[in-house]
């Protein structure tokens, strides 16, 4: 054992060193030159240079004239970025029957259409940024009512926001919810409505 | 379901069994000390190692000097990870200004990256610094995979060997598995996340104003390394709390099919160096057919499970039109992407997760405990994966042996009392770590204060923690707040069980297989490279797993199920 302490020890400093200090830092830098972007979290920044989200951090949005996400688990208010988080709740449990009560009742009192189940439940991260197709396309009425736009130009919108499977496999076809919104702004800005 | 996700499903596996099966190829090589095309670059690096250590590079060492060091180098890494977290506070790289980690979630944490098991009980981005990250946690994803490639390569020539004295030098084959092995895989994965959206920054968080007027911060670390080698290390631990199903771990279906490959491709890899080193490659691909076959079935019934169970809080509120139960799946994934990595994560004692297991339904969150509980040998970790399959194929060919009554023998070694006793001694330290302890926390109203779920749901909670932490796998039914010190601590005994436990039985096995002669096979031998072996062994795994865990899975996800039924009838 006595003879295994010195290489064990060594070891241990010379991998941190290497893997813990060198390895990310060296792709870190590799990425940064390579792909900014991405590597600095595909932030998204409005005309004035403003950070507005992250292309793949989904936000609360709340206003009727803006497509909303789903349900969220992340922090008190959902969709906490720097606490992302499921619901955890098993398929029995009460409090997973209570909420799709309310959010169904709810987006019933919106439209009569069928409610799809990414529309009630919540996602793993809490901070999707995607919703379905059908999700999307049901709020098409409200969006278009709130902004006083034709309902077909909104959801041409949405459509061009929409992605389908990963060559065709890989995968749900899914819309991102800021970009569509930053899209819909882009198109009828706020102060026009 | 629909048959894209059945097509998701069958290629996600095939992909990864063609990645893993040249990886393998190339490790051969590598545990083998051959030439690589690598050698220019770390040739040098791995002899300054190797002059550092003060270790003669060309010494075998015999089981007991291999399990020593193997101990050692473990004591050693928990000990500086220890330190680290405790004193977080204290060291620079922590721009978020986090304190040091306390001692219950301190010694969970270390044991956990120590043993591979990556357990989190800790909320990566609430909690820990990027030095932490780096420095700690992603050194152990390298260093402890690392460790169980040199454990597999022993076994390896364990069989390979002639009356041998020596199992090969932990420190070469730790030193040659991380440098020629790991690290390369783990930048170019690395860069691929990156070019497909994954962050890689070492910035604080950044503050974004949202349309609607809110300040949202948003939390970014050197994410693409990490996530790298926590995929082709078998660890599994997130930098974020939701581990893969955080978009800035995992943002699209692209990256979900890179991270999902480099879970498992490895591991497969492994089974074909150890066919290459110990001269049984077609053995070694039945080993292969049986893992394959066994994770297979395992995506098809939580995909199953996922999209026909009915849903009870969905009938409730009038909602008949449910193809799938995506509470806790992320949009982008659904239910084949989150159902296959649910698998092949279970089978592999990773542990990362792409979906909250804790919100499947019955018998999908049943059956990603059960494959933890079949030993985390399909494939299972890299390295331990390999080695657990072996135990598992001896036990195959002793059953048979008894059944005709001849001394069994396996890659041309006689499979005596001896190798018997080190391979149960392995294999009963998981009921005894899982059950044992799962039956004290189920009365014990301070462990019962950590469950989220009441009934069915609350014992598998407490069942699938022990099973992930005793199979070193790491993923959970996150209701559970295990962050207090009775589920620190006993996890963290759990999962030291879970590793150190088995692995000195197992090395202590291949110094008895490597001590005995290499027979030729006789007429009268076991074929083990038939579809007949093939069976055996699959039999073998499910019925020892059954019988083990079977009375506890029916009274967790077996007794829910049924609730279900009747719930939604």
């Amino acid at each position: 054992m006595i003879a295994n302490l010195r290489p064990a020890i060594v070891s241990m400093v010379l991998f941190t060193v290497l893997l813990g200090l060198a390895y990310p830092l060296g792709v870190t830098g590799l990425a940064q030159a390579l792909f900014p972007a991405q590597a600095g979290g595909s932030l998204i920044r409005n005309a004035s240079g403003e950070i507005v989200g992250s292309r793949w951090i989904g936000q609360n949005f709340k206003d009727e004239a803006y497509l909303r996400p789903r349900p969220s688990a992340a922090g008190k208010d959902g969709y906490d970025a720097a606490g992302s988080s499921g619901s955890n709740l098993g398929p029995l449990n009460e409090d997973l029957a209570a909420r799709i009560k309310t959010d169904a009742e709810a987006l019933r009192a919106e439209s009569p259409a069928p409610i799809p189940v990414d529309a009630v439940t919540t996602s793993g991260s809490g901070l999707d940024p995607h919703v379905s197709p059908a999700n999307a396309a049901r709020q098409v009425p409200r969006i278009a009512a709130a902004r006083k736009v034709p309902a077909a130009e909104v959801q041409a919108v949405i459509a061009a926001n929409t992605e389908g499977s990963t060559f065709g496999l890989l995968g749900e076809p899914r819309v991102n919810v800021l970009a569509v919104n930053l899209a819909l702004d882009a198109r009828w800005p706020r102060a026009q409505r | 379901m629909d048959w894209r996700g059945w097509a998701e499903i069958v290629f996600t596996i095939a992909l990864t069994v063609a990645v893993g099966w040249p990886l393998g190829i190339y490790m051969a090589r590598v545990w083998a000390r051959e030439t690589t095309p690598l050698d220019l670059v770390l040739k040098p690096v791995e002899a300054g190692f190797y002059a550092a250590l003060g270790i003669d590079r060309n010494k075998g060492q015999n089981w007991l000097g291999y399990a020593g060091a193997v101990l050692a180098f473990g004591a050693a890494g928990f000990a500086l990870l220890y330190a680290m977290l405790r004193l977080q506070g204290f060291l620079p790289l922590n721009p978020q200004g986090f304190d040091g980690v306390s001692p219950h979630l301190a010694f969970n944490t270390a044991v956990s990256f120590v043993t591979n098991t990556n357990w989190q009980s800790y909320g990566g981005e609430t909690t820990l610094s990027s030095l932490s990250q780096m420095a700690g946690l992603t050194v152990q994803n390298f260093v402890s995979a690392g460790a169980g490639l040199a454990i597999a390569a022993a076994v390896a020539r364990a069989f390979a060997a002639d009356r041998g004295e020596t199992l090969g030098n932990f420190w070469v084959d730790l030193t040659r598995s991380v440098l020629y092995v790991l690290l390369p895989v783990s930048i170019l994965t690395a860069l691929a996340l990156v070019a497909a959206g994954v962050p890689q920054s070492l910035l604080a968080n950044i503050t974004a104003k949202t349309l609607e007027g809110a300040d949202q911060i948003i939390a970014l670390f050197p994410v693409a390394s990490q996530e790298a080698i926590k995929q082709w290390g078998t660890n599994g631990g997130g930098l974020f709390n939701v581990n893969s199903a955080h978009p800035l771990e995992n943002p699209t279906p692209l990256t979900n099919l890179i991270e999902v490959v480099s879970l498992n491709a490895l591991a497969f890899g492994t089974v074909i160096a150890f066919g290459r080193v110990a001269g049984a490659r077609k053995e070694a691909r039945a080993l292969l057919t049986a893992m394959v076959i066994l994770v297979g079935l395992g995506a098809a019934a939580i995909y199953s499970s996922e999209t026909l169970t009915p849903q009870p809080a969905m009938v409730a509120a009038g909602i008949t039109d449910a193809p799938a139960n995506l509470e806790g799946k992320e949009a982008r994934f659904g239910a084949a992407a989150s159902s296959i990595w649910a698998a092949q994560t279970t089978g592999a004692s990773n542990g990362s997760v792409n979906s909250m297991h804790g919100s499947f339904m019955p018998l999908g969150g049943g059956v990603a405990m059960f494959l933890m509980q079949l030993g985390e040998i399909l494939p299972g970790g890299v390295g331990s994966g390999l080695y657990g399959m072996v135990v598992m194929a001896l036990l195959a060919v002793f059953v048979a042996g008894l059944m005709v009554g001849r001394t069994p023998e396996y890659l041309g070694k006689k499979v005596e009392s001896r190798e018997i006793k080190f391979a149960m001694l392995a294999v009963l330290i998981l009921p005894l770590a899982i059950l044992g302890f799962s039956a004290i926390a189920a009365v014990l109203p301070v462990a019962l204060e950590g469950l989220l779920n009441k009934g069915p749901r609350g014992l598998s909670e407490i069942l699938y923690a022990y099973s992930s932490a005793a199979g070193n796998n790491g993923s959970a039914f996150a209701g559970l707040t295990a962050n207090a010190p009775w589920w620190n601590t006993t996890l963290g005994i759990a999962m030291l069980l879970g590793r150190f436990a088995y692995m000195v039985p197992v090395i202590a096995m291949a110094g008895a297989i490597a001590a005995k002669p290499k027979l030729a096979p006789t007429a009268g031998t076991l074929p083990s490279d038939s579809p007949l072996f093939v069976g055996l062994l699959i039999g073998i795994i499910l019925i020892l797993g059954g019988l083990q865990f079977f009375p506890a899975l029916a009274l967790g996800p077996i007794v829910e199920h049924f609730q279900v039924l009747a719930a939604t009838r």
